[in-house]
């Protein structure tokens, strides 16, 4: 055992969700938190206990490449239109970021590059990543893994941005046949990518990075 | 098959590294030797401060909800909106999606957030745990990163900027409300909230 005990090597349990300290019971499959139905209660909270989030490798694959699936649309499709009296102007993600870099705010068109592009981007690599180096038990880097994990679960949110603009302009622009702002599928598709990110980020157990072959760090 | 809870020790959420817990000084956090986890960090702010800026908060969140966010020019037209007006525009407009998600993340979930903290503090400023304490922590837990009025703020700037081109933008007392939410949320993000678990005590069972 290295200097920092792990909570198995001391038959302990953390509760995920309020952190109390609770004994471990060895062999306890009802702790490996795959059996759902039959858990045992956090004593404090009542939330069930696990020694790991449960089924947590299929979980966060499955999120992951639907995920995954609805960027595709998310970004061939246009995710809004602006109609005026004599133009119907299309926009996807990445021809509104353009149109803001062109227009004279480069500083914002990096933000909403940023957010619509960069973050999901660096969820599904980072996250495909993490799936694969933990399935394999491998030691390698792993407080930079640990941290790559934190950025990704503090960043996700942040992509709902595009959907908040494109609902705002619609709600504002609205100059009957003059001027008019409507949204198109590719913003439906998007949130939805952002949201199952969202779960797949949350379903993925960070003590998973910790746990290979070689604890002894 | 005993499961005996200790008070005294702190397990990692990030990688399951066992710690005793040991108080802290003004400013100190206390990170995980292993993973870098933030594990504890010192309270510098009582259950009173909280629940003063929590019920600042709700002040702030109806204003945010209530007044117009920015208002557009064309041609001597003006059209303005609020957040409901936003909502409820996606839902007509066959983005029932988007509507849903901006409903949830804009207003139930801050909303919920922000009653269930006031209840809880409320309470525990009294020396007690609020009726439904443990369920309601649960509920807070799982809420977590699920309220999004900060993306939202950052958003109207863009909204704001891109409009910018085309029309007369004002920006209305509603925007200043969400910058205002804002900072608010930012201060409690540094927060740690189960903090409430140790500071009220547990009723005999």
């Amino acid at each position: 055992m290295s200097g920092l005990p792990r909570a198995a090597d001391l038959g302990l349990i953390g509760c995920h969700v309020c952190g109390l300290v609770c004994r471990n019971v060895p062999g306890d499959e009802r702790l490996d938190g795959d059996g759902v139905h039959d858990a045992m209660a956090c004593p404090r909270c009542g939330s069930s206990l696990h020694r790991r989030k449960p089924n947590s490798y299929a979980r966060t694959w499955a999120l992951l490449i639907a995920a995954f699936l609805l960027y595709i649309p998310a970004n061939v499709l246009p995710i809004m239109r602006t109609a005026s009296l004599n133009d119907i102007d299309d926009n996807t993600i990445i021809s509104g970021v353009v149109e803001l870099w062109v227009k004279g705010s480069p500083d914002l068109a990096v933000i909403v590059f940023t957010a619509s592009i960069v973050v999901p981007m660096l969820k599904f690599f980072a996250l495909t990543m993490l799936l694969l180096s933990s399935g394999r038990g491998s030691d390698w880097a792993r407080p930079q893994r640990a941290k790559l994990y934190r950025l990704v679960e503090f960043i996700g949110y942040w992509s709902m941005l595009d959907v908040f603009v494109v609902a705002l302009l619609t709600a504002l622009v609205r100059f009957s046949v003059l001027s008019r702002v409507e949204p198109l599928p590719g913003v439906i598709f998007f949130g939805l990518t952002v949201v199952l990110t969202m779960f797949a980020s949350m379903s993925f157990d960070p003590r998973l990075i910790w746990d290979g072959r070689n604890t002894d760090d | 098959m005993q499961v005996r809870p200790s008070e005294a020790l702190l397990i990692c959420e990030h990688c399951d590294t066992v710690y005793r817990r040991r108080a802290l000084a003004r400013g100190e956090v206390a990170r995980c030797a292993r993973c870098g986890f933030e594990l504890d960090r010192h309270r510098a702010l009582g259950v009173n401060a909280l629940l003063a800026l929590i019920l600042t908060a709700m002040i702030v969140f109806v204003q945010a909800n209530m007044w117009p966010i920015v208002t557009l020019g064309l041609n001597g037209q003006y059209s303005a909106t609020t957040l409901w007006g936003m909502i409820i525009t996606m839902w007509q407009q066959d983005a029932q999606v988007v509507a849903v998600l901006a409903a949830a993340t804009l207003f139930f979930f801050p909303l919920a957030k922000m009653l269930t903290l006031g209840w809880l503090l409320w309470f525990a400023r009294l020396g007690r745990r609020a009726p439904g304490f443990a369920p309601l922590m649960v509920g807070l837990h799982y809420l977590g990163p699920w309220t999004m009025s900060e993306v939202f703020v950052l958003g109207a700037l863009v909204a704001i900027v891109k409009a910018h081109n085309y029309f007369d933008v004002v920006a209305d007392p509603g925007i200043y409300a969400y910058a205002a939410l804002t900072l608010l949320i930012t201060i409690f993000a540094g927060v740690d909230l189960r903090q409430l678990w140790h500071q009220t005590p547990e009723r005999p069972l």
